[in-house]
């Protein structure tokens, strides 16, 4: 990757342009009302722009270089293997990518009977990630995982509020949790109490037992949790939390390695979401946009449409891709597609177990997490990340979860090949001796990036959050 | 090993509380100062919102982490640092100079629950 | 197991794997998992398709769909999408990556990113942008919980009536799971002037669900007084030439970026947009990328301000957002590029032109009156149908438009944006005068 230093206001000159429009509509030489916004327009109301807008003057070829250049300073999941854990960086197939245009020209108000063919997409969807997760319907509407999580937790508030059962105003969240759990009840007006972890990293069911009570609204689980580790006790938790009265959520951040294996509906869960973006490969964009469809079991299936968390039917760009994948999994691979995610992990965790510290040594499932180097020598778990950038791999997840000082968490997924997981084996144990033998290299990395580490610090001290000349 | 300084009252959740005109000046230890690492901003109160002992009225923010603040006493802010919000690397410079707030305490029995220099040296190990 | 063109693993492969692992099969690697568990027989999905039967299966079913001209607006606008976005966003460098937490190697992403805030903050004259959010709606209900959190215990947001039926239906989500007080009034300055001290924040749009753009005069001042936050909802592109935000003395500008050549799509994916005030920064929900320097002095751009984020402060974090819409931040980055302070004010005339041709046809027609007489509007209006409104809407499907599409006050809108033609707009009046209706 090599450095480019340009934003794209630099490169604007006064009297360039990217665009191509027609001179008019009617039918002129030019635009009839070609004043709007300007001092002279066509009736002052006092309604319009007084503020010159700054905006970049550029030509066409201008721009298809500049962010091609910028794109040269990525790094994505076509470029190298991305073990970035609870992310699920898979393969983004690309007839997935070739299907959408088609869908382009609807407009998400047109009546039901002209979008028919965009109906029986959310239709057979919605069939088929019921068929896998055991739950009895979705709703598309939102747009990412924490919009699933804060739609479902409003479902089960809906329940709550329905059967005038308001004192449930609490929820449940275990100690390993995602960061978006806690954050999306508090959103959603519910009070957050924390489960402990026991230390085989599992949900400690003495600890639980006390919470429950009148008071519980549910629980939020991830299964397997963020350790990787399949919740075991999951049945008498689904159990205890169903007797006190209480509704069982499932972060489906989590779902890979159980896609083809086991129904979240099956092990006693009443809503869930699934990250589209992740289990059913739909590309992550930089960040967005994903999709994270909410489905429920057949009793809460009335509340379903309740929460309107988004404008029109969610992301249905990243639905028709999800779609595209679905048919090409079929029934046969589907079942390949989790197992084959668990023995990637199982795979490089036995093979890095001799360097790298392993708190819990269980087998797990599509992801587990390391406690930093074996013998550390100083090194940090950052100081490993950034190590691995030199080599051309993206780094792990780190400082996730909380449960251990020096996390690293890796999940592989089930579209790397062997030799790719034996040469990021290779890469960790080299930087294991490194660490041995030099470690001021690693603490200094990375050094084949465009840019070295960055003053966070400063950027967070003086915040500059846009151009200015 | 960090600095505890003689004469300063000290909270559970690493607050100094000096009593000085009537007012209650309160900061962080040096110790809170040093897990934190560089702090980038202090989440100030307003001048005259009410405080009481044991709850939250700001926060610190580093890069990576954010550390609640909790005050050690009851009463109404009658003073916040201002300077703190332009330059909250006063704070890693020098914990103890770089007071946060002061309180009109409402309650100064609340003094006798919290730890002197020599309680909380050894509470830190 | 046949093999599978996503899964590189040959029996072989998985062989020496199980062997390195110590286990038998794959089956034993889910031996904690409790057995009633274990789906057994065949999932209920059809048989694997190959890429030629899944490009028929969506051909067969987009020509299930009806193409029709699109005379509507209401949040989603039939602009035109130049070549170079798509090209542009397609690559994989962009397409595949994810949220930039190692930033050496994302320095795309985070550069882009630094654009679009500063372009929002061009749009709306606000000081600070964040990375984006899901869309327009979800936006303005973040915006409000902004204003909550900004103002500390006051819990009551004013949102005008004027916004647009789905906004308002998100607001009303967010309000009433967060117990947020949301009164919705046709007259927000009568309501601000009520003098609720417990008043956090007034949300009102810069055009209305009728088209109408509003005058938002002193309203600033009035909500400043009662000690709260104004938001305005924009529409991007309108802001090129309508009043901004910032001119109307607002706080926090929220909208939808879909009107800056975001395809239709049935609905998405579009992209949010909160840009705010010095002031309410730290407030901000979501990402936001700032510049520094590596140790060598090179400019660098990087996810800052993280500590209000959930990954953090978890339950006490701004919002529990994690993913923004970064690659549709990255459409409307490129498209504004392209499209310059010339292009936009070019693009708004051939809107303002066309729309107010339809209108004055439409009105011509004797089957319409005009409520809103005198009131300045940009691309899309709403008239008062003096005839039956769902004759007018089939005899308009049949002949191919998706216009007059009724609001609950029982008008009917239209929209023309620069890619309608005079020839459709005089076959749309023509539809209209010879219907009977």
């Amino acid at each position: 990757m090599k450095y480019y230093d340009k934003l794209i206001f630099e490169l604007s000159r006064p009297g360039r342009c990217g665009y191509s429009l027609p001179a008019s509509i009617l039918g002129g030489k030019e635009c009839a009302c070609s004043n709007v916004g300007s001092k002279e327009a066509p009736v002052s109301g006092g309604v319009w722009r007084e503020t010159p807008l700054t905006l970049p003057e550029v030509s066409e070829p201008d721009v298809v270089r500049h962010y091609t250049n910028l794109s040269q300073m990525n790094f994505g999941v076509d470029t190298g293997f991305y073990p970035l854990g609870s992310c699920t960086m898979k393969y983004n197939p690309k007839i997935n990518e070739e299907i959408v245009s088609a869908f382009n020209g609807l407009h998400p108000l047109q009546p039901e009977n002209t979008v028919k063919g965009a109906l029986e997409v959310l239709d057979f969807v919605d069939g088929a990630l019921a068929e896998i997760t055991g739950m009895k319907h979705f709703t598309f509407l939102p747009c990412a995982g924490a919009h699933g999580e804060l739609t479902g937790l409003m479902i089960m508030r809906e329940y709550h509020m329905r059967r005038g059962d308001t004192a449930r105003t609490k929820v449940i969240v275990p100690d390993s949790a995602h960061g978006t759990n806690p954050a999306s009840a508090a959103v959603c007006g519910l009070d957050i109490v924390v489960v402990k972890s026991r230390p085989d990293g599992l949900v400690d069911v003495e600890d639980l037992k006390p919470l429950l009570g009148p008071d519980v609204a549910g629980i939020m689980m991830t299964n397997p949790n963020t350790l990787g580790l399949f919740e075991r006790d999951i049945k008498e938790i689904a159990e205890l939390v169903h007797e006190c009265g209480g509704l069982l959520y499932y972060d489906g951040a989590n779902m890979n390695p159980l896609l083809g294996v086991v129904r979240p509906g099956d092990m006693g869960f009443d809503i869930m979401h699934l990250n589209l973006h992740k289990t059913f490969s739909t590309p992550h964009g930089g960040g967005g946009p994903g999709s994270g469809p909410v489905g429920v079991a057949e009793r809460l299936v009335p509340l379903l449409d309740v929460p309107r968390t988004s404008g029109f039917h969610g992301n249905f760009g990243i639905i028709l891709r999800a779609c595209a994948y679905i048919l090409m999994l079929g029934r046969e691979n589907v079942k390949m597609a989790g197992p084959l995610a668990t023995l990637s992990a199982n795979y490089i965790k036995e093979s890095l177990k001799d360097c790298f510290k392993l708190p819990i040594q269980t087998v797990c499932k599509h992801e587990f997490v390391f406690d930093g180097l074996a013998e550390p020598n100083g090194v940090t778990t950052l100081d490993v990340a950034k190590r691995l950038l030199d080599y051309g791999f993206h780094a792990p997840t780190i400082y996730f979860p909380l449960l251990f000082h020096q996390a690293l968490m890796i999940e592989p997924t089930e579209t790397e090949s062997l030799e790719t997981l034996d040469a990021f084996i290779e890469v960790m144990r080299v930087i294991a001796r490194e660490a041995a033998e030099n470690p001021e290299l690693l603490h200094t990395a990375p050094h084949n990036t465009p840019i070295g580490r960055p003053d966070e610090t400063g950027a967070a001290r003086q915040p500059v959050l846009k151009y200015t000349k | 090993m960090s600095k505890v300084i003689e004469g300063l009252l000290y909270s559970e959740s690493h607050e100094w509380v000096k009593i000085e005109d009537g007012l209650a000046v309160i900061g962080v230890s040096d110790y809170a100062q040093a897990e934190m690492g560089d702090i980038t901003y202090v989440d100030l109160p307003s001048e005259g919102d009410e405080v009481s002992a044991g709850e939250e009225f700001g926060a610190l923010e580093s890069v990576k982490a954010s550390s609640e603040l909790y005050s050690p006493v009851s009463g109404t802010v009658e003073e916040v640092n201002s300077e703190l919000e332009s330059a909250p690397e006063k704070v890693n410079e020098d914990a103890y100079a770089a007071w946060i707030i002061k309180v009109r305490l409402s309650d100064e029995s609340e003094l006798d629950a919290l730890m002197d220099a020599a309680a909380y040296t050894a509470s830190l190990k | 197991m046949g093999t599978f063109t996503y899964f590189p693993h040959t029996q072989e492969d998985i062989r020496t794997m199980l062997d390195r692992i110590g286990v038998r099969s794959l089956d034993e690697l889910y031996a904690d998992v409790p057995s009633e568990f274990i789906h057994k027989g065949e999932y209920g999905l059809p048989s694997a398709r190959s890429e030629e039967e899944v490009r028929a299966w969506f051909k067969d079913l987009a020509g299930k769909n009806t193409e029709l001209k699109v005379f509507v607006g209401a949040g989603a606008y039939d602009h035109y999408t130049p070549s170079v976005i798509p090209y542009i966003t397609s690559r994989s460098e962009f397409l595949t990556a994810y949220t930039p937490y190692q930033c050496e190697i994302s320095q795309g992403t985070l550069r882009y990113i630094f654009e679009w805030q500063t372009m929002i903050c061009a749009l709306t004259g606000m000081d600070v942008a964040n990375a984006s959010v899901y869309d327009g709606p979800s936006a303005a209900a973040e915006a409000m919980r902004m204003c909550v959190a900004c103002t500390r215990k006051r819990n009551t947001v004013v949102a005008s009536s004027g916004l647009l039926p789905n906004v308002l239906e998100t607001l009303r989500t967010y309000a009433r799971y967060s117990g947020i007080n949301l009164v919705e009034t046709w007259d927000v300055y009568e309501a601000v002037g009520e003098g609720t001290l417990d008043l956090a924040g007034v949300i009102v749009p810069s055009i209305n669900r009728f088209g109408v753009i509003e005058r938002h005069l002193g309203l600033a001042d009035l909500v400043h007084e009662a000690g709260a936050l104004l938001v305005e909802y924009c529409d991007p592109s309108a802001l090129s030439v309508v009043k901004t935000p910032a001119e109307w003395g607002a706080d926090i500008a929220v909208g939808d970026g879909q009107s800056l050549g975001i395809p239709l799509c049935y609905g998405g994916p579009y992209v949010g947009f909160i840009a705010c005030r010095e002031q309410w920064m730290r407030k901000l929900p979501g990402r936001i990328v700032g510049q520094t320097a590596d140790a060598e002095g090179r400019r660098a751009f990087v996810l800052t301000l993280q500590a209000r984020e959930q990954h953090i402060r978890r339950e006490k974090a701004t919002s529990n957002i994690c993913s923004n819409e970064s690659l549709m931040a990255l459409w409307c980055t490129v498209y504004l590029s392209l499209m310059g302070p010339e292009g936009m004010r070019k693009l708004n005339a051939l809107c303002y032109e066309g729309s107010h041709y339809l209108h004055d046809a439409l009105l011509a027609t004797g089957k319409f009156a005009d409520p809103f007489e005198g009131r300045e509007f940009l691309k899309e209006f709403a008239l008062k149908p003096l005839c039956d409104v769902k004759k007018l809407q089939q005899a308009l499907l049949d002949a191919g438009f998706f216009a007059a599409l009724q609001t609950e006050e029982g008008y009917v809108t239209f929209c023309v944006t620069e890619r309608r033609t005079r020839e459709e707009i005089d076959a749309l009046v023509k539809v209209v005068k010879e219907a009977e209706l």
